[in-house]
């Protein structure tokens, strides 16, 4: 992981934070997002303190410009983008009959334009390198679908489909796309569900226990390093058996 | 340096051919090696050397090197 140059979105907390500062901890320099410049920065020193290689910029990675600026500024910083973790993400739950069209599209913006325009303004700098990794952060959901979460299961499932294609798209190229689907992990969005949603997923977990921000990051890891260069088109899920 | 020599340089970088082997008539898949992905990674090269936009259905068209030259001294700003 030594000195390689990672994005991730999404990273002023939760999964994206925990990714980053595990990334970070192996030696990697990262670039932090999120759509605020000055949360982006408070974090950014903070992880500086702990004495991690960590820029943060704020960019609002559902348009083409902010995620052009986002890896503009990687670039000036470091020369260039080795990996890409899309892991900016937002729920905006309702049952499909309630759902309203901002709801939606929202979902939609985040979860999967803001992958796109990222990966777009970053993907040309690995295939001039001939090395790279996309690790895109979906959902179990978007292989079992959710009750209230039409538009998050969708957006997440998209992510699936995306990331295969990129993976037959690049593999001659040497850059390695996968998929992360993590199950109920704590964090400030799952933290707001209902005490009872949540023992009942509590009851069909396997390991007894929900996920934690760092055993995502742990994956994250692991795909972004070289020992992981034969893994492409993969979506491994992290879940303690949840879907099972 | 003209834009058959600038295209030349592309092309070398590009596909890892020798000079030589980048003559007007080559044609980037049966004689350069190219796969589609190197096709379209030149076509964006071509856009920022000589700083112009070709439409997807004109570039389906060059397919040689001389197509690709023409082409750019047509349009070039």
């Amino acid at each position: 992981m030594k000195e390689k140059v990672v994005i991730v979105t999404g990273s002023s907390r939760g999964i994206g934070l925990a990714i980053a500062k595990s990334l970070a901890k192996a030696g990697a320099r990262v670039v932090i997002n999120s759509r605020s410049q000055e949360r982006i920065n408070e974090i950014s020193s903070e992880l500086q303190r702990e004495g991690l290689n960590v820029i943060g910029v704020g960019a609002d990675i559902q348009t083409k410009e902010g995620a052009e600026k986002l890896i503009e500024k990687a670039t000036e910083k470091w020369g260039g983008v080795d990996i890409l973790v899309n892991n900016a993400g937002i729920n905006r739950d309702n049952l499909f009959l309630r759902m309203k069209e901002d709801e939606w599209e929202e979902v939609i913006k985040t979860n999967l334009n803001g992958m796109f325009h990222c990966t777009k303004a970053s993907i040309r700098g690995m295939t001039k390198k001939r090395w790279g990794r996309i690790i895109n952060i979906s959902s179990i959901v978007g292989i079992t679908g959710n009750p209230g979460q039409a538009n998050y299961s969708a957006a997440k499932a998209g992510i699936i489909g995306f990331t295969k294609t990129l993976a037959q798209e690049f593999g001659g190229r040497n850059i390695t796309a996968n998929v992360i689907a993590p199950g109920f992990i704590e964090t400030e969005m799952t933290d707001k569900l209902p005490e009872k949603i949540k023992e009942q997923m509590l009851g069909r977990i396997p390991l007894g226990k929900f996920g934690t921000c760092d055993d995502v990051a742990a994956m994250v890891r692991f795909l972004a390093s070289e020992e992981a260069g034969y893994i492409t088109g993969q979506v491994l899920v992290v879940d303690g058996g949840l879907a099972l | 340096m003209s834009v058959f020599e600038k295209m030349v340089e592309l092309i070398v970088e590009k596909l890892g051919v020798e000079p030589g082997e980048v003559t007007p008539e080559a044609s980037f898949i049966d004689d350069l090696g190219a796969d589609s992905l190197d096709i379209v990674e030149l076509i964006m090269d071509i856009e920022d050397e000589f700083d112009l936009e070709i439409p997807d259905e004109e570039a389906e068209n060059i397919t040689t090197v001389k197509q690709a030259v023409d082409y750019i001294e047509k349009n070039i700003k």
